[in-house]
C-alpha cells in the first residue's frame, strides 16, 4: 500500500522550477499503478523521492507503512528501484551484476530465483557477457532481474520501456503481469499512452499536477466530448481545414488519422461537404471511441 | 564487514578489467622514477659560451680552454669582438659571452689582478644565474692556480713576504647531498605526487564515474551504508599506493642507490598518514562534482596548487607570506619535507613526528568536511 499525500518538490534558486505540485494518490497491494505524462512531466521526480533518492520539500509518502523520509532504510530493503536511464555496471558481466545486488541485500540469487527465472532466463545464455554489450531490450530484462533478485513488496519503474522495441516492450507488459500475480505492487510510468491500458489504475500527469486518476476505462468513460477519426490525403492541409471550422472544437494528428472533437450538432455529411468544397474528396469521417491518449488531450487542451 | 569486503572484490575486478588503470598503475611509477629525475633538474649543463679574447696571451688562452674543458659549457666561438659575439647571442647561438681585456696578461703579472667581462642571456633566470656563478668559479680557481705560479717570478724577499700572507681558502661542505645530485632531492618528492594521484585522485574520480554513469543511484537504493561504500572505493587505492610505494623504495635504491637513512617502516608509516589526507581531499572533489568534466578540472585546479605551493620544486622559505600561508595547510609540503628528512638526513620517525601530526590534523580537517558535504539526498 502506497499513501502519498500533498507532495511537492521545486528545483533551483528560490525553487523556480516547480517539479511536483500537490501531488497525493493511493496505490492497493498487488495493483499495478501507471503514471502516464509527457518529458519532464515529474514523474522521474515522484519517483525519485518514492525511491527514497531525494527529498520531498513538503508532503509525505508512506511505503507499506514506512515514511521515505524518516524510514528511508527500512525503504530500500522493501523496494526495487529501476531507474529510467539503465545503471548497472557496464564493465561486469550479467551474472556478476545480479550476484553483486544479491549480495548487497544479503541475499542469494538461488534463493528468489523463482522471481526472476521467468525474465532470468531469456537473457541467461549471455551470462558471462558485460552489461555494456547487452541489447536495448536484454538490458532491460537484467535490469529488472536486479530490481526484483531481493523480493521487494513494491517494484517503482521509472520509464522501463523507453527505447525498447514494440515485441520487448509487450513481452515486458507481460512479465510486469506475472509479477502482480506474486503479489507485488508494481508503480510504474511511462511517456506512452498505449501502454495505460495494461494498468489496474492510472494517474495523467502534467506539469507536476495530476490530472485525473482512475481505473483506464474511468479515465475514458468520463470523456466528455464526442469524438471523429478524419482520413484522408494530404494531413497537413485538412488538418489546418479543420481547425477552420467552427463546430471543430480540436483536432490533433494521431498517425495516420486526424482525431477530431465537435459540437452535438455537428453531422459527418455536413463536415464531410465542408471538406469537399475545400476540394478534399476521399475523406472518410467515422466517429471513435476515446483512447487515453485521446483523454489526455481534452485534460490538457 | 562482508559486504564491504564484496565491494572491495567488486572494485578489484572494475579496476582490472579497465583497459587503462592497470597499465597506467605500472607505467605512471616507471615514468616518473625512471625517466623524471633525469629531465626534471635545475642543474645546468651544456651552456654555450662564445669567448672575446682581446688579450690572445698565454694565460687568456689557459683561461678559454679551462672554460671549454668544463662539463657546464659548450665553447661555441671565439669572434674577434663584443658585437660579433652579441649578434651570435641573438641569433640565438650562444647563451653566454666572456670577454677577456686586451691587457689580461700584463694586469695579471703587474698588478696580480684582473677582470674579465661575462655577459648571460638571462631569458631563463636559472641558466643566467648559475651561468655567471660557474664562471666566477672557473675565474677564481684559475687566479688561485696562477697566484701559485706567479709567487715563483717575485724577488725572494718579498716572495717570502707574499708567502707568509695568509690564504683564505673556502672550501664548501654539502651534507645530506654531498655530491649536489639534484635527482636525490627530488625523487621523494615525485614519490608524495605518485601518492597523491594514486590515493587522492583516482579514487575521487571512481566515485564521480559512478555519478555520471548513473549507477550511484543504485548503489543508492540499496541498504549499504555509504561509509561502506566510500571505503570500498578507497581501499584498493590504498593498497596500490603502498605497493607503489614499495616498488619506488626498491627502484630508487637499485638505479639511483638512494635508501632511507631513517628506515622503510618510517617511510612507509608517513605515506600512510598522508594517504588518509589526501583520500579526503578527493572525497571533497567527488562530492562537489555531477560530471568528470568538473572533477577533472577541480584535480587540476588542486594538483598545481599542491605541487607549485608544496616545496617540491622551489623552497617554501623563500616564498611569500600568503603562499607560506598555503603551504602551512598543504599535506604535500609536508610529507615531501618528512620524506626528504628520512631519505636525505637520516631523520628518524621521531624527528619526523610533527610533520605526521601536522598531516594527521589536515586528514581530520578533511575527512570531516568530505563526511559534511556529502548529501546522502539532494
Amino acid at each position: 500500500m502506497i499513501e502519498v499525500k500533498d507532495l511537492h518538490k521545486s528545483y533551483g534558486r528560490q525553487g523556480k522550477v516547480n517539479a511536483l505540485n500537490s501531488i497525493s494518490f493511493t496505490v492497493d497491494d498487488g495493483e499495478i499503478f501507471g503514471v502516464i505524462g509527457p518529458d519532464g512531466a515529474g514523474k522521474s521526480s515522484l519517483f525519485r523521492i518514492l525511491a527514497s533518492l531525494i527529498l520531498p520539500d513538503s508532503g509525505s509518502a508512506i511505503m507499506n507503512g514506512h515514511d521515505v523520509v524518516k524510514d528511508y532504510r527500512k525503504i530500500r530493503q522493501i523496494i526495487g528501484y529501476m531507474p529510467g536511464r539503465f545503471s548497472l555496471y557496464q564493465d561486469l558481466s550479467v551474472e556478476e551484476n545480479l550476484v553483486f545486488f544479491a549480495t548487497l541485500f544479503n541475499t542469494t540469487v538461488e534463493e528468489n530465483y523463482h522471481l526472476i527465472k521467468d525474465i532470468y532466463q531469456q537473457i541467461e545464455p549471455f551470462k558471462k557477457r558485460r552489461a555494456g554489450a547487452l541489447s536495448g531490450g536484454m538490458k532491460q530484462k537484467l535490469a529488472l532481474s536486479c530490481a526484483l533478485i531481493h523480493k521487494p513488496e513494491i517494484l517503482i519503474l521509472d520509464e522501463p520501456t523507453t527505447g525498447v522495441d514494440p515485441v520487448s516492450r509487450k513481452e515486458f507488459w507481460d512479465m510486469l503481469g506475472r509479477l502482480k500475480e506474486q503479489g507485488i505492487t508494481i508503480l510504474v510510468s511511462t511517456a506512452y499512452m498505449d501502454e495505460a491500458s495494461r494498468c489496474d489504475r492510472i494517474a495523467l500527469i502534467r506539469e507536476g499536477e495530476f490530472i485525473g486518476s482512475d481505473t483506464p476505462q474511468g479515465i475514458i468513460d468520463d470523456y466528455p466530448e464526442i469524438l471523429w477519426a478524419v482520413e484522408g490525403t494530404g494531413m497537413s492541409a485538412l488538418l489546418g481545414e479543420l481547425r477552420a471550422h467552427d463546430k471543430v472544437k480540436s483536432s490533433f494528428a494521431f498517425g495516420d488519422k486526424i482525431h477530431i472533437t465537435v459540437e452535438k450538432s455537428l453531422q459527418t455529411e455536413e463536415l464531410k461537404r465542408y471538406l469537399a468544397n475545400k476540394k478534399f474528396n476521399d475523406v472518410r469521417i467515422a466517429p471513435i471511441a476515446p483512447t487515453v491518449e485521446d483523454c489526455f488531450m481534452a485534460l490538457t487542451s | 564487514m562482508k559486504t564491504l569486503k564484496f565491494l572491495i572484490e567488486k572494485e578489484f575486478k572494475q579496476m582490472f578489467r579497465n583497459p587503462l588503470i592497470p597499465r597506467l598503475i605500472v607505467l605512471f611509477p616507471t615514468m616518473v622514477l625512471l625517466v623524471f629525475p633525469w629531465a626534471v633538474s635545475f642543474e645546468i649543463k651544456n651552456i654555450r659560451v662564445d669567448v672575446v679574447d682581446h688579450s690572445k696571451s698565454v694565460y687568456s688562452k689557459r683561461l678559454t680552454d679551462k672554460i671549454a674543458a668544463s662539463q657546464y659549457f659548450i665553447l661555441h666561438d671565439t669572434p674577434p669582438d663584443y658585437n660579433a659575439a652579441m649578434l651570435n647571442m641573438e641569433n640565438d647561438e650562444t647563451d653566454m659571452i666572456v670577454e677577456i681585456p686586451a691587457s689580461f696578461d700584463v694586469d695579471l703579472v703587474k698588478r696580480r689582478e684582473s677582470g674579465v667581462g661575462v655577459a648571460v642571456n638571462s631569458v631563463n633566470g636559472t641558466q643566467g644565474l648559475l651561468g655567471s656563478n660557474y664562471v666566477m668559479q672557473i675565474v677564481n680557481d684559475f687566479s688561485s692556480e696562477l697566484r701559485g705560479e706567479l709567487t715563483q717570478t717575485l724577488p725572494p724577499q718579498t716572495r717570502v713576504s707574499f708567502m707568509r700572507l695568509k690564504k683564505m681558502n673556502i672550501v664548501p661542505q654539502y651534507k645530506y647531498n654531498p655530491a649536489l645530485d639534484y635527482k636525490k632531492f627530488m625523487i621523494p618528492g615525485f614519490m608524495v605526487l605518485l601518492l597523491t594521484i594514486l590515493c587522492g585522485i583516482l579514487p575521487a574520480l571512481n566515485i564521480v564515474m559512478e555519478k555520471e554513469n548513473g549507477t550511484i543511484n543504485q548503489i543508492n537504493v540499496t541498504p549499504i551504508s555509504k561509509m561502506n561504500f566510500i571505503l570500498a572505493k578507497l581501499i584498493p587505492y590504498w593498497a596500490v599506493g603502498l605497493v607503489v610505494m614499495i616498488i619506488s623504495i626498491t627502484l630508487s635504491f637499485l638505479i639511483y642507490g638512494l635508501w632511507p637513512g631513517g628506515g622503510v617502516v618510517a617511510v612507509l608509516i608517513s605515506s600512510i598518514v598522508f594517504i588518509l589526507s589526501v583520500s579526503g581531499l578527493g572525497i571533497i572533489i567527488s562530492n562537489y562534482s555531477e560530471t568528470m568534466q568538473q572533477a577533472s578540472f577541480l584535480v587540476m585546479f588542486f594538483i598545481l596548487i599542491l605541487v607549485l605551493l608544496g616545496g617540491m620544486f622551489t623552497p617554501v622559505s623563500s616564498m611569500p607570506a600568503w603562499a607560506q600561508a598555503i603551504a602551512a595547510i598543504n599535506p604535500f609540503n609536508y610529507l615531501t619535507t618528512a620524506f626528504r628528512m628520512l631519505y636525505l638526513n637520516g631523520s628518524s620517525l621521531a624527528d619526523v613526528s610533527g610533520n605526521l601530526l601536522a598531516l594527521g590534523a589536515i586528514a581530520v580537517v578533511l575527512n570531516g568536511w568530505a563526511v559534511f558535504s556529502y548529501k546522502k539526498r539532494g
